[in-house]
């Protein structure tokens, strides 16, 4: 290739043009169909500027080669017949059959020959051969006029060929020695100084990149790392949440939630076969806890029914965090109260139906600050304070209803998008009858709140089923491909 | 609706302010026509819904009775209304006699009546529809409390509270016109939608609780069903309420709820009459009990817990607005009374709370507080996030997979058998689905990579996150364990990536391999190696246990292909699983 390219250029630097590039190849030597290459591509670099040129030729069938040796069939058949006339069938046995029949038609069409009763004899002295003329000349090249083309055509001793083949002149950017664009640079460029005097391709900047090759982390994981570091700067301190198994004291009873509570019921909540029960439990805190159930204390009246240990042993797979921090506030308690801010988010269980938006399992995300004589307005100012971290500026509150909170406010935002407050959380302060059998002072509260870290990251994904973010069925294209969680840099 | 005359988006507003939640606004046609998927024009006559959420403990708003007479309250547009126990000389009391036999199987009785009632439709439907509602929630779909309501003037007490052998209770029941005994009925109500479901509160006893008057009629079979005799209707004048029950709290909070929704359609108004009832150790009590609770409450109290400074007479005007009646006290405190409607007030906090929806949520002054503490994470969940990080950076992208599963998932799919020891087992599994708790985060792992089987290949995945095994050391019987697992699927098995991925787990918590003794053929005790293992969830041969201070903290290996069939996982594929708590304390 490169030698046919610089022999072709080279031999356009001394002509105006080359005519023909078939011709040049063949006088050069070189396959034609290469030569074609070179010539394309030297055309697309504006090297060379090439025209293509379509003719017409005309070459012999093996059976017109035959004539212009041996004669046209027509003049050898009169040839064959001798002065003093011949019998059809001796005529016929003296030439090829094939000469013979085309022969004798139109030598009889030309009337060179007649025949009478069987015998054939001459009718002129002498014919010229004009048909193996034709032929021959068309043989060394001559171009054959008019109607004689399609008498041989027709007689089959003549066929057509289309040749193209370039024309050549020197293009807009001709050198005689091509300069190949480098695609990149290379250390071979820059040790060699070459960079400097080489062409670079153009890039297409419409093209992608190449994809990158690291692993990545979960968006759902991605959107807890950011609340973590929200409540780590708000001074919050995580809660060792790996215990899955809870026993029905820890997550119901020591919330003051009655055993008679819907939650508590199986249809709501995972209990377990294996192991069924915790046998094991603070003795005389069970003991304050049954009976602020049963009869009040701290200023309660109690529920008012027969408490049962039985029911506060059954295992089950937490339903909250909540329950988590009712062993921490007992510890605390126990360790000699100090004010503390505490957080979690972590796995919780709830024996509900499932569909795009709810599994059995999801991530609470939940904050809580204990001190001496915290208010509602306290709440209302954490929670402010919170929710700005995450951008979200417009918040308001609706009474609801907890078993272990009072008061309790649902937290709901102005959400631009669907121009309505939607509930975004739920909080309170935990209940006396909650925190003084833990044996915390009695001037201590407890405000605290909660939401799902799986309802945020949808919204903020756009992911409306919630079996492509979390589970086996997981979109990965999605956790491959979604940008950074700027939760907190507000 | 009648009460309410405000725009709904007004309505909207006083249910927010109020605690309640104005679900949706619809009709009865407008239903049925989403349910059958019709499209055509709403017509003006229909009657509009308004659908309410109330809080799970306001009993007293489960009927409009009770939700308009709150808010209307609330608006102070009505006075707290007061409801009286009728003064009913003894000799003329109705009388309810409770016999021993009852504490084996349903052992409380309370009783009321209400006189001269005047109903309509939509006051009959509302009466039926409370009952409803209280026999679903309060009353634990009737196991602790069953209402019957009956119509006085069929009757003639004194009425007895029985307990019979089912064979010799003979009646014919509501909306029957045959007699049965209690065997025929229990029989005969296994196939009606809504009363099989309370069968079993007491099928198994030998005896059923039974309601008697003086001639021997049958006024109910609680918590089951009611007699046809004493059936109330419109047209009654005079209704006869009980509540038979295991919980006699709840008992007496659904007969108060009952009695003070429905006595403002009674005469005199408000008023209801007593019934006495004598239990079996001949103590006699009336009922309804409609006296106030009431609570001492200290305005510092009350001050401090919502971050207010309000007057003792400005605090009592907001609680009236909740139905609450008050009285000073001092200038620092006040006396408030909870009314029978008012079940939920335990205690101070829930007065303080109804201050506070009075005061308005939205009105309280935003503080923050001041106490100064450290943020501080839990150094696992720290150490997670470094190797998380790690394992990433190594290629690998995350999952999140379910902590239930299934039991074949968690043991025969892998190769391994319940040994009884291991996992957790839930007792009331849904479905399949959360029969158990992952004690191993493998099974997971291969269900994504079955799940996912058009991901381009390399397909790298990586989880850290926690399993749960029994452990008899817990007070639970359980305990977490932090675990990270990897896999790695492509047209080769890809062993050499993840014992590459093995050695850059230590290499990143600085841990060296182990050096090997040729002398006594044993491993250096500070690193870690690896040695031929023979779990069921790998390939023999192309598997290894990792040793770390002399102890296996995990293995890996190529799949099993046995396993990655069950899986549905067509390529090869290898995979670890280790613990990673041993590395939290070096």
């Amino acid at each position: 290739m490169a030698g046919v390219e610089e022999a072709l250029l080279g031999a356009l630097q001394g002509v105006e043009s080359i005519p023909s590039s078939q011709a040049w190849a063949t006088e050069n030597g070189f396959e034609n169909s290469v030569v074609e290459g070179v010539v394309r591509s030297l055309h697309g670099f504006g090297y060379v500027e090439a025209e293509l040129v379509k003719k017409v030729r005309y070459v012999l069938t093996a059976e017109g080669k035959n004539y212009t040796m041996r004669g046209s069939p027509e003049v050898q058949v009169f040839e064959a017949v001798p002065a003093e006339g011949i019998a059809m069938a001796d005529l016929k046995g003296k030439l090829d059959a094939l000469v013979y029949d085309v022969g004798f038609k139109t030598a009889m069409k030309n009337k060179w020959i007649q025949n009478t009763k069987g015998t054939v004899s001459r009718k002129v002295e002498d014919v010229k051969d004009e048909v193996r003329n034709l032929l021959t000349g068309i043989q060394d090249g001559n171009a054959p006029e008019g109607n004689v083309v399609n008498d041989l055509k027709k007689r089959k001793l003549i066929e057509t060929r289309n040749d193209t083949w370039f024309s050549l002149k020197k293009g807009p950017n001709y050198a005689p020695k091509r300069v190949k664009p480098e695609t990149d640079l290379t250390r071979e460029l820059l040790q060699s100084g070459e960079w400097l005097k080489r062409e670079f391709k153009p890039y297409n900047f419409n093209a992608l990149g190449q994809p990158t090759e690291g692993g990545h982390l979960h968006p759902l994981l991605k959107v807890r790392t950011q609340f973590r570091n929200i409540f780590l700067e708000m001074g919050f301190e995580e809660m060792p949440t790996n215990n899955f198994v809870e026993s029905s004291f820890w997550n119901f009873d020591a919330l003051f939630q009655p055993q008679q509570h819907p939650a508590r019921d199986s249809h709501d909540t995972f209990f377990l076969k294996a192991p069924a029960r915790t046998v094991e439990l603070p003795e005389d805190y069970l003991e304050r806890v049954k009976k602020t159930h049963e009869e009040g204390g701290y200023g309660s009246i109690g529920y008012g029914y027969d408490w049962k240990r039985d029911e506060a042993e059954k295992n089950l797979l937490r339903t909250h965090t909540t329950a988590v921090s009712s062993r921490m506030l007992y510890k605390l308690a126990q360790d000699g109260f100090k004010p503390k801010r505490y957080f979690s988010i972590d796995r919780v269980f709830r024996n509900e139906a499932v569909d795009r938006t709810h599994l059995a399992e999801f991530h609470q995300i939940e904050g809580l600050v204990c001190d001496r004589g915290l208010t509602l307005g306290d709440l209302i100012g954490v929670l402010n304070e919170f929710f700005a971290r995450l951008g979200i500026k417009k918040l308001r509150f609706k009474p609801a209803y907890n078993p272990y909170t009072e008061p309790s406010m649902e937290i709901f935002s102005y959400h631009e998008g669907l121009k309505k407050w939607v509930e975004v959380g739920n909080s309170g302060m935990f209940r006396p009858e909650m925190l003084q059998p833990m044996g915390l002072p009695e001037d201590v509260s407890v405000i605290a709140w909660g939401l799902s870290l799986e309802r945020p990251t949808m919204i903020m994904y756009g992911i409306d089923n919630i079996r492509d973010l979390f589970g086996h069925k997981v979109d990965l294209r999605l956790i491959k491909s979604n940008p950074i969680c700027r939760l907190g840099m507000k | 609706m009648c009460c309410i005359c405000a725009a709904d988006e007004e309505f909207d507003e006083l249910c927010f302010e109020f605690g309640i939640e104005l679900d949706d606004v619809t009709t009865e046609k407008e239903v049925m026509r989403k349910e059958k998927h019709v499209e055509e024009e709403a017509s003006a006559d229909e009657e509009v819904i308004y659908k309410i959420d109330v809080p799970a403990n306001r009993y007293d708003l489960l009927c409009l009775e009770g939700l308009a007479m709150a808010l209307r309250v609330f608006l102070l547009k009505d006075p707290i209304p007061t409801f009286r126990v009728a003064d009913v000389a003894k000799s003329s009391l109705q009388k309810m006699v409770v016999k021993p036999e009852t504490s084996q199987i349903r052992p409380h009785i309370v009783c009321a009546v209400l006189r001269g009632v005047t109903f309509d439709e939509a006051r009959y439907n509302s009466f039926i529809d409370l009952q409803d509602k209280l026999h679903q929630n309060l009353c634990r779909r009737r196991t602790l409390v069953a209402i019957g309501t009956h119509d006085l003037d069929t009757l003639e007490g004194p009425f007895t509270y029985e307990a019979l052998s089912p064979a010799d209770i003979k009646f014919v029941p509501l909306k029957q016109t045959k007699e049965f005994n209690g065997v025929e009925l229990m029989e005969f109500y296994k196939s009606d939608m809504k009363l099989k479901k309370f069968l079993h509160i007491i099928e198994s006893s030998p005896v059923y609780p039974v309601i008697y008057d003086s001639k021997r009629r049958v006024l109910s079979l609680p918590p089951i069903i009611n007699g046809a005799h004493s059936a109330i209707s419109l047209k009654t004048k005079n209704v006869f309420i009980e509540c038979t029950a295991t919980d006699l709290t709840k008992a007496k909070i659904v007969l108060n709820t009952m009695v003070t929704m429905f006595s403002q359609y009674s005469s005199p108004r408000f008023e209801v009459e007593p019934v006495e009832v004598v239990t079996a150790d001949a103590r006699s009590t009336l009922y309804p009990d409609l006296s106030l609770r009431t609570f001492e409450v200290d305005m510092a109290y009350v001050n401090r817990t919502i971050g207010t400074s309000l007057s003792a007479k400005e605090v009592a005007k907001l609680l009236n607005k909740m139905q609450l009646q008050t009285e000073m006290q001092s200038e620092s405190k006040i006396r408030v009374s909870a009314p029978p409607t008012r079940s939920d007030v335990l205690h101070a906090c829930d007065i303080a709370e109804d201050v506070a929806i009075a005061y308005g949520y939205n009105n309280i002054a935003r503080t923050v507080p001041q106490s100064h503490t450290q943020g501080k994470q839990q150094p696992l969940n720290h150490f997670t996030d470094l190797i998380r990080a790690e394992v990433a950076m190594a290629g690998f992208t995350e999952v999140v997979t379910w902590i239930l599963c299934s039991h074949e998932e968690n043991f025969k799919m892998v190769n391994r058998k319940d040994d009884g020891n291991t996992a957790v087992i839930v007792g009331n599994p849904r479905s399949a689905d959360f029969e158990v708790v992952r004690s191993s985060l493998l099974p997971g792992m291969l269900k994504t990579m079955g799940s996912n089987k058009d991901a381009p290949r390399p397909l790298k995945l990586f989880e850290v996150s926690d399993i749960v095994r029994l452990d008899s050391k817990k007070d639970v019987g359980a305990t977490n364990s932090r675990h990270l697992a990897a896999v790695y699927s492509n047209l080769n098995s890809g062993f050499e990536v993840i014992h590459g991925l093995v050695d850059r787990l230590f290499e990143v918590v600085g841990i060296r391999p182990a050096e090997f003794d040729k002398a006594t053929g044993k491993y250096s005790e500070d690193g870690y190696y690896i040695t031929p293992s023979q779990e069921p969830e790998y390939f023999s041969g192309r598997q290894a246990n990792i040793i770390y201070r002399g102890s296996c903290i995990g293995s890996f290996g190529i799949v099993n292909p046995e396993v990655m069939q069950r899986f549905d996982i067509t390529d090869p594929c290898s995979a670890v699983e280790m613990n990673v708590e041993p590395f939290l304390q070096l």
